[in-house]
């Protein structure tokens, strides 16, 4: 630990001038006085801080996200259908939702309809509270994930979420389930687990969440839009507004947007760093 | 208005009808209860009211209200045990097992409210160490075990003693007593010692527990009106409050009342204002700190809760009964026990109001603006009341408590009584 903190020291001590400028502006003026005071012991423990939350680097083989041009989307819901039957997703459980927000003094009155599937955080605020860790962040993907056999239903995800993208399985049935038609025989493929909505089959009495499609993938993690393993929301919204893919490939489409266009991605002020960003 | 007035001169009347009246409550809500938890067991939570964007509801509010009652119930005895305030030392034992009771309440309650009551034990085998939640449980753990413990050397000697009587009680002491027979005024000594040194440890196991329990909402950052950092010491004082209220209510009713207790019950009227007082205190001062700030996000939580569907709980039942009745009868009537036993019983359900106002207004503002009109589902609606079994349930609940409660008064050894078979004893 000593050593670590020497070589912290070291760093802050031959830190240039720029970079010691974008240093003041990233931390903020609340510790102002501890930069300044750089070798002593607030500034190595404001820097510690900052490194635990904001300079992690990334090790990991994809990062997905998703790009939603709201300039784009005509609100017809489309996704929010896909969704359902992907997922299979009973009442009052939808993966993503859209909505509308009506701006005054807009031409021609159109509201900014935004739709929300699970941002997937950097930083997600819900894995942290979950006292039995069934929910975590994937290594490998970054996708999170709600582990349906170990999850005990207490609901603190829930509260922690700031985009409410968690739902809760009371276990109401779709009609087509109770007056068993062919429908109830269509097993849910979540997590490639293929669950029917019988008891001790479905995610009853779990939380359930947005997952990218992860059921979707092959082996190795990867998707194919042209073979269609590609979320449902993206692959079905007709207007084009929903773009998915890995941030690591600076050719994917998601990368070449958010290069091009300006964005912004939803309560940033909270830290937990959105892998959905919306184009403005 | 005779009958009543009839009722209350004759002191031993009084204190006979208030256990009548205790136990008829308590056998009522019990009873009651059943159908509540048959609903839960059989529906799950299909029939509760409660749903994705109200997340948590009347369970989560009796939850932190047992528990708070149970926290500030064993501050109270610790005064006795630790810090050897001997006014109170009467109601000691009486405080222990209130906390004890209490904390049993606070669990079943949490544990109805779990989508998967089986798996309650998955907190053991797959900790978390970074949730708010899973430190509390192992606390409760601790704690449940420690005030076992300490109503074990608490009691001890007297189940020794009272274990020769071939009555029904006599039995049960000597099965309580597990097998000690040591009735030796240094094994007396003894046990007075490990009552000290549990009692001690409990202070802070009981601070640490409500505090968290406050910090569980703190910590969510995600919910302005949960996100402060009065929230733990708001917690703790509001418990020291309803716990104090409560033992001020059980200790005019129960030790043949008022009529004995009564200097304890004045005592205890008397710290309770004070802590209510400051209570107060926290949360205007929290009130104020948001309006001034001026944060809509901070803002939406309170306008819920003053000026929301709601606001009665605010204004009528946590304010007007549940503060300012008693601020009165606590001043104004301060001497007679009655009145502050009165006061005890409003302030205590008062602070049940207050519970509800931290976790639903926390929940029922919109995270983000339009969502509960995005979707057509009773699931996503931020106006919640709590349904018939949620009712009852918790209800039912509350009468397993006083039953429990009555019991163990009942056969429990009182303070008094050991007394006098100490006595008998040393005469023969």
């Amino acid at each position: 630990m000593a050593e670590k903190i020497k070589e912290i020291e070291k760093e802050t001590s031959s830190i240039s001038r720029d970079e010691f400028l974008s240093k003041l502006i990233k931390i903020g003026a609340g510790t102002l006085a501890a930069t300044i005071v750089s070798n002593g012991m607030l500034g190595t423990a404001s820097k510690l801080i900052a490194k635990s939350k904001n300079e992690t680097p990334v090790k990991r083989k994809y990062h997905y996200g998703m790009v939603i041009d709201t300039r784009r989307c005509v609100g017809c819901r489309a996704c929010v259908l896909a969704c359902k039957a992907e997922n299979k997703t009973p009442p009052g459980v939808s993966y993503t939702v859209v909505f509308e927000e009506i701006l005054e003094n807009r031409p021609n009155d159109k509201p900014v309809f935004m739709t929300k599937p699970c941002f997937h955080c950097e930083y997600p605020p819900c894995t942290d509270v979950c006292p039995v860790s069934a929910t975590y962040k994937r290594e490998q993907d970054g996708i999170v994930v709600v582990d349906y056999d170990r999850c005990i239903g207490c609901r603190y995800c829930m509260t922690a979420c700031p985009y409410s993208a968690r739902w809760f399985d009371f276990g109401e049935n779709y009609p087509a389930i109770e007056q068993g038609t062919d429908w109830s025989n269509v097993p849910s493929p979540e997590y490639k687990q293929f669950r029917k909505r019988e008891h001790e089959q479905s995610p009853i009495g779990n939380v359930r969440k947005c997952t990218f499609c992860l059921h979707l993938q092959d082996e190795e993690g990867k998707y194919n839009k042209a073979e269609g393993r590609w979320p449902a929301c993206a692959k079905t919204c007709t207007g084009k507004a929903i773009h998915f893919g890995d941030f690591n490939d600076p050719n994917s489409e998601v990368s070449i947007l958010l290069r091009e266009r300006q964005y912004i991605r939803l309560k940033e002020e909270l830290g937990t760093s959105p892998n959905v960003y919306y184009l403005i | 208005m005779n009958f009543i007035k009839e009722l209350l001169s004759d002191k031993n009347k009084v204190s006979q009808n208030l256990k009548k009246i205790f136990w008829i409550i308590g056998s009522l809500l019990f009873l009651v209860g059943f159908y509540g938890w048959a609903v839960r067991l059989i529906d799950g939570h299909i029939k509760a009211n409660y749903g994705s964007i109200v997340t948590w509801g009347l369970w989560v509010a009796a939850y932190i209200y047992f528990i708070g009652l149970s926290a500030g119930s064993f501050l109270v005895s610790s005064l006795v045990y630790v810090f050897n305030y001997k006014k109170f030392e009467r109601i000691g034992k009486l405080a222990v097992f209130t906390a004890l009771i209490t904390l049993l309440m606070a669990l079943l309650s949490i544990w109805a409210d779990l989508g998967h009551m089986g798996r309650a034990w998955h907190v053991m085998i797959y900790p978390n160490f970074k949730s708010p939640m899973a430190w509390m449980i192992y606390l409760y753990l601790i704690y449940m075990l420690l005030l076992v413990f300490e109503i074990y050397y608490l009691l001890r000697y007297d189940f020794v003693i009272g274990a020769n009587n071939e009555t029904l009680k006599g039995k049960l002491y000597k099965i309580l007593s597990f097998g000690s027979k040591d009735k030796s005024e240094e094994s007396r000594l003894r046990d007075k010692k490990i009552v000290k040194v549990l009692a001690t440890a409990g202070v802070p196991i009981a601070i640490l527990f409500h505090g968290g329990v406050g910090a569980l909402f703190g910590v969510v950052a995600a919910r302005p009106h949960w996100h402060s950092g009065l929230f733990p010491i708001l917690f703790l004082l509001s418990a020291l409050v309803s716990g104090g209220a409560l033992l001020t209510l059980i200790s005019s009713i129960f030790q043949e009342g008022w009529t004995k207790n009564r200097e304890i019950v004045i005592d205890l009227g008397k710290m309770v204002l004070g802590l209510l007082l400051l209570d107060i205190l926290f949360q205007i001062s929290e009130f104020l700190i948001v309006y001034r700030g001026g944060i809509p996000g901070h803002i939406a939580g309170w306008d819920l809760v003053i000026k929301g569907p709601y606001a009665w709980v605010f204004w009528g039942w946590q304010g007007f009964v549940g503060t300012l009745i008693p601020l009165f009868l606590l001043t104004l009537k301060r001497k007679s026990p009655q009145w502050v036993a009165l006061a005890g019983l409003l302030i205590a359900a008062g602070i049940f109001g207050l519970r509800l106002n931290i976790v639903i207004p926390g929940l029922a503002v919109e995270e983000i603006h339009g969502l509960t009109s995005a979707i057509y589902s009773h699931r996503v609606d931020p106006h919640y009341f709590p349904s018939l079994s949620e009712w009852l349930l918790t209800f039912g609940i509350v009468g397993f408590g006083m039953l429990l409660f009555g019991l163990g008064e009942y056969f429990l050894p009182k303070e008094d009584e050991s007394k006098t078979e100490l006595l008998s004893e040393s005469k023969v």
